[in-house]
């Protein structure tokens, strides 16, 4: 007796593999843990609060009201920034499907040949050539693909990234391709919101102590003396961070790149995304074009789930790299859906309620890095 | 008349990283291909796409100028406006469409854009059940093609 398939309509960011968070039906990514993205937003949030507060009323009066004003526009460009760089999908590479999965296994087999039986395979990569530079292209065994270069797979987001710069817990998600600008901005923005605000509350308590005395303006604004301690210590770990990235962006480097050393050092060689003009390598990064999210995260696709109770949820059956999704009709008149994986995935579900794996076993076993020669040993060292 | 296919296998065409990070497909013909479509006119769509790619990814004085105006907006104008990328997508699969009409469907293949598989081209190759050559051996084929 088989299970009723029911056939529902789910956004795809609901089945998408990865540790990401989605908010606004998909329109939000972030990643998992995000207490120290809410601290970043307290403390922005928090001490202009208490700049508007205390130090703008006085200031708009004895000095201009144009610095009340710079200080609010400087403040949305900065959590636009902040938000821009937190809420969007950093280039995130989808994993492979089935198919392609298989098809990739079965090139590598193709090109390695016949391992000697006790042997471990060679390692999973691709050499390329850029710029007259060998990049070596590294597979990745949770996304199955190889990546492109300059991809990383970030381990806090189990996702392969595009142009991986690195995973900020302070905006709560990846800095990648698609929002390395925005990051880029915030730390800019904030570092100058920094300063602005540590320096007009020194010009604000100097003016007031002429003619209050010290302490007591002290007294009447405590709010200053959160924000010089906030402003302080923000300040220079800003700064160090601005001018940081503006070094990787002028070489046009990620920080990926930078600590691994990828392009320093004699035998290393140089790095072949440069154009070795740093105007050039700054508009590039900066004015280069906007990626789209190859993602989907909003489109729409069928989902089968089972009538009957005894199966977990719609997913038990999944292995978190497959989709479950058909694909979709093809333009050729009167063509049927491909139904090779209906009737495996119905045949799954009635014979064995427990989670079995799916069309995987088609699929030659699949070779994690402990199968590979020089993993194991990089490993073992 | 009834006509129906069923899907032998998917052919990947690999990117070409030699020009750097900027999507760019390999015009080397995949050999699960031989009899089914010439060499020709899959080299001629790849490198159309190719074209395509450069158009929309090139670094010059309109993307710097959208880049600008964006930044001095904070990026709210791409809540309206339509990015340059996004055009030329729209350019891409509408000819991917045509291709697929005109080229690739009387074969019995399927073209995907690449947009929707992370930046990589898919080709489904179905197997015509009026056709009278061999199909291509494929572990995926699962759904009897009985007569």
């Amino acid at each position: 007796m088989s299970a009723v398939m029911i056939t529902r309509k789910v956004r795809k960011w609901e089945k998408l593999p990865g540790k990401n968070t989605f908010c606004c039906d998909g329109r939000v990514m972030m990643a998992r843990q995000k207490g120290i993205f809410y601290l970043t937003l307290f403390l922005i949030v928090g001490t202009c609060s208490l700049f508007f507060a205390f130090e703008c009323p006085y200031l708009a009066v004895h000095l201009s009201p144009a610095i009340p004003v710079f200080a609010v526009l400087l403040f949305l460009f900065v959590m636009a920034m902040l938000l821009r760089t937190s809420f969007s999908d950093p280039g995130v590479l989808p994993r492979a499907l089935p198919e392609e999965a298989n098809f990739i296994e079965m090139e590598i087999e193709a090109a390695n040949g016949n391992v000697p039986s006790g042997q471990r395979p060679p390692p999973r990569i691709r050499n390329v050539q850029i710029n007259n530079q060998i990049v070596k292209l590294k597979y990745c065994y949770t996304c199955k693909i190889f990546r492109p270069p300059r991809a990383s797979h970030c381990s806090i987001c189990d996702n392969c990234v595009d142009r991986f710069d690195h995973h900020c817990p302070w905006v709560g998600n990846c800095v990648g391709k698609r929002n390395y600008r925005y990051f880029y901005l915030f730390t800019l923005t904030l570092s100058l919101l920094t300063i602005y605000i540590f320096a007009f509350n020194i010009v604000h308590v100097v003016m007031r102590s002429v003619d209050q005395g010290f302490l007591s303006t002290l007294k009447e604004t405590p709010g200053t003396v959160l924000e010089v301690l906030v402003c302080f210590f923000t300040l220079w770990s800003m700064v160090g961070l601005t001018g940081f990235h503006t070094y990787l962006i002028s070489l046009n480097q990620t920080t990926n790149e930078d600590i691994k050393g990828s392009w320093s050092g004699k035998n290393r060689g140089q790095n072949p995304y440069s154009h070795m003009n740093i105007i050039k390598n700054c508009c590039e990064v900066l004015c280069g074009p906007t990626y789209p999210s190859v993602l989907d995260r909003r489109g729409l696709m069928q989902e089968d789930s089972p009538a009957a109770a005894n199966s977990g949820g719609p997913c038990s059956f999944d292995n978190p790299g497959a989709q479950t999704a058909k694909t979709t009709a093809p333009l050729i008149p009167n063509e049927e859906t491909p139904d090779d994986v209906k009737p495996s995935i119905a045949a799954e579900k009635s014979s064995a309620p427990k989670d079995d794996p799916p069309p995987a076993a088609k699929l030659p076993p699949l070779a994690s890095p402990e199968t590979d020669a020089d993993t194991s040993i990089a490993k073992n060292q | 008349m009834q006509h129906t296919a069923s899907l032998v296998t998917k052919v990947f065409i690999q990117r070409d990283y030699s020009e750097g990070t900027v999507c760019r497909f390999q015009t080397k013909f995949p050999t699960e291909l031989d009899n089914r479509i010439e060499r020709a006119l899959l080299e001629q769509t790849v490198k159309t796409l190719n074209s395509y790619y450069v158009e929309a990814e090139k670094v010059g004085g309109q993307s710097y100028l959208e880049g600008c105006l964006a930044c001095a907006t904070a990026y709210i104008v791409f809540l309206c406006m339509e990015t340059r990328y996004e055009k030329v997508l729209k350019k891409i699969s509408g000819y991917i469409q045509e291709q697929n009409e005109k080229i690739y469907a009387p074969r019995g293949l399927l073209l995907t854009d690449p947009i929707e598989r992370g930046m990589r081209l898919e080709i489904s190759v179905f197997e015509d059940r009026g056709s009278s050559g061999s199909s291509p051996s494929s572990s995926m084929s699962s759904c009897g093609t009985a007569r």
